[in-house]
């Protein structure tokens, strides 16, 4: 009876009962995708959807991302209205667009701009992958060029958030050539002496690996993101083979070498902050 | 013996019927001229019909044909002198990848491009013409070099995509392909790319960012290969017949979304029913191709390549 009770007790004494999840307004409560854990909303939200106990990083949406890393109404949002045409003329593509829009908020998954860092200027682009996937169109390409032109035009430095499942089906080879469209802005912005900074939460696969988010002068992941160019189940079946469970995860990448450092979610102000003052323009002193 | 596809069968059939009466004619002494030239008249009919009305997923199927030139074959027909060179001085050496330097029209050029094999044996070897990172490594070192030495860059494209193993992923495939993409987009000599057989996706562009670019008739260029789009969007990779219509991979369909510059003809039937035909045909369109490239100074070159970039893709601005 009493270990019973003990382990009962243990077992909800640091979150709420069945009876008080039920009693609560929907939403209020949510559980941690790593341990299961149930917490308040609002406690999660206050650790920035890193969950106090296990450390898994929830995908944040664009703006709730911005929040996080922009002084208060500093950021202001680049070419809003774009929005994606349906060039193929690709059955039910426009629908589900729409149907994202509605969900999300957003226009197209990508949000654009520039503010500022405690106080240091900076474009920047964050990819919300509740917006089909994170994957890339030709809207989400125009965005980022335009980012990263606007970024080389006013010399100041472009940080990007990257999520996504890849290239955008529905839009066939123009998805592909946003990764070349990209790829020469940034390009241009390099050689104007930019400041590039890629951080890649999860996921970040497929075409968006293969171009921007992997070209940063530093580039950096969330722990636990999902970063690879080919799909796990494709690689499997080609290779025949089970692939082990931390494979293309961001941990699994740095020891490849094929990242600068993994960055919790609540030091990432503090080390971008950091590297933007060790870039400023005219005198590194710190 | 060609490999003999599904929508010429009955060109074939009637070719051989033809060769029969023939037989015939020349066995048994009767004349059977009038009925050999009736047949011969429709078999002209039928060939404009089938080979002037080819469907997207006939000409996926001439693209991946077994016997379809490589970039070999076309380096031996329309260069002198190539000599390959390998390795990507980090790794190793990725024969999915062959590059070099070699005269076209006595002008040093650099020449690098995917390349599959004929038969099972060289297809292993070159991994079915599937790059790792270090055949894009090696790709880009030989870029480096013909911008050093001021040599146009011409590139072949033909796979079925960057290979998608664990290897591959260890040593950063992901990375390798977007550095060439950033590093082609700022070389400082022209950089002709043309589509020989497959594009497919991230590992065809890996050798694709270029000044123009081009694709033969019946090759195809894809996001993703009309099975993997088949089983995505209706579950069933038998319907990729359906999605190579659906998904616009054709030079044609292409040409029109502006993707590419031209469409280079191929002989009736595909590129395989005659190689010297085919290389003359590539040979015009890349003469004149680097004739209107080589009259640009270096920032001319780089401007226009980011103009030809920057306008692909199609959006709108809403309220
Ligand atoms: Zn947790």
């Amino acid at each position: 009876m009493l270990k019973d009770f003990f382990g009962k007790r243990k077992k909800y004494a640091s979150i709420p009962s069945e009876q008080a999840k039920a009693d609560v307004p929907e939403g209020l409560m949510q559980k941690c995708s790593g341990c299961h854990k149930i917490y308040y909303r609002k406690e999660m939200n206050k650790n920035l959807q890193v969950c106090p106990n296990c450390g898994y990083h929830h995908p944040l949406q664009a703006w709730d991302r911005i929040d996080t890393l922009f002084d208060d109404d500093t950021f202001e949002e680049w070419d809003q209205a774009l929005t994606t045409g349906n060039p193929l003329a690709f059955p039910g593509y426009e629908e589900k667009v729409e149907k994202d829009q509605k969900k999300t908020g957003l226009n197209e998954g990508v949000v654009t701009g520039k503010g500022t860092i405690d106080g240091q200027a900076t474009a920047f682009a964050v990819m919300d992958s509740s917006f089909r996937m994170g994957s890339m169109g030709s809207v989400i390409g125009e965005k980022i060029a335009r980012a990263v032109e606007n970024a080389r035009v006013e010399g100041i430095p472009f940080i990007i958030f990257t999520a996504s499942g890849g290239a955008r089906m529905q839009e066939g080879l123009l998805s592909l050539m946003q990764m070349s469209k990209t790829a020469i802005a940034i390009k241009r912005f390099s050689e104007s002496g930019g400041l590039m900074i890629s951080v890649m939460t999860h996921p970040t696969t497929g075409g968006v690996s293969a171009s921007f988010a992997s070209i940063g002068d530093y580039n950096f992941a969330e722990p636990g993101a999902l970063i690879g160019f080919a799909g796990r189940r494709i690689i499997e079946q080609t290779i025949r083979e089970k692939l082990p469970d931390d494979f293309q995860t961001a941990e699994f990448q740095l020891k490849h070498g094929q990242l600068d450092k993994v960055v919790n979610r609540l030091e990432m102000k503090e080390v971008l902050s950091l590297l933007l003052k060790f870039h400023q323009k005219g005198g590194n002193e710190k | 013996m060609k490999q003999v596809l599904e929508f010429e069968k009955p060109i074939v059939n009637l070719k051989e019927k033809i060769a029969e009466l023939k037989r015939f004619t020349k066995d048994s002494e009767i004349d059977l001229s009038e009925e050999i030239s009736t047949l011969e008249k429709r078999l002209a009919v039928l060939e404009a019909d089938i080979y002037g009305n080819l469907k997207p997923w006939d000409r996926v199927q001439l693209a991946r044909h077994a016997e379809r030139p490589t970039t070999l074959d076309y380096i031996d027909k329309l260069f002198e002198d190539f000599i390959e060179f390998h390795g990507d001085r980090l790794f190793g050496d990725d024969e999915a990848i062959v590059a070099g330097i070699a005269y076209y029209k006595d002008k040093p050029v650099t020449v690098i491009g995917h390349q599959r094999g004929k038969d099972t044996k060289e297809n292993i070897r070159r991994n079915f013409g599937m790059p790792h990172p270090e055949g894009y490594r090696k790709a880009l070192r030989h870029m480096k070099q013909a911008e050093k030495f001021s040599r146009p860059i011409i590139c072949f494209i033909d796979t079925k995509g960057a290979y998608p193993g664990k290897a591959a992923e260890e040593r950063g495939q992901s990375e390798a392909i977007a550095r060439n993409l950033m590093e082609m987009a700022g070389l400082t000599v022209p950089v002709i790319c043309i589509v020989i057989g497959e594009g497919g996706s991230g590992g065809a562009l890996a050798l694709g960012v270029g000044d123009q670019i081009h694709m033969l008739e019946n090759s195809t260029y894809s996001v993703i290969s009309p099975e993997g789009a088949a089983s995505i969007l209706w579950k069933d990779s038998a319907y990729a017949q359906r999605a190579a219509e659906t998904m616009k991979i054709t030079a044609y369909d292409l040409k029109k979304l502006n993707v590419i510059d031209n469409i280079i003809p191929e002989p009736k039937g595909g590129a395989h029913r005659d190689l010297d035909q085919q290389a003359a045909y590539l040979d015009e369109v890349l003469e004149k191709s680097l004739q209107s490239l080589m009259q640009y100074s270096v920032d001319q070159l780089l401007e226009q390549r980011w103009e030809k970039y920057k306008q692909i893709g199609e959006y709108k601005t809403v309220q």
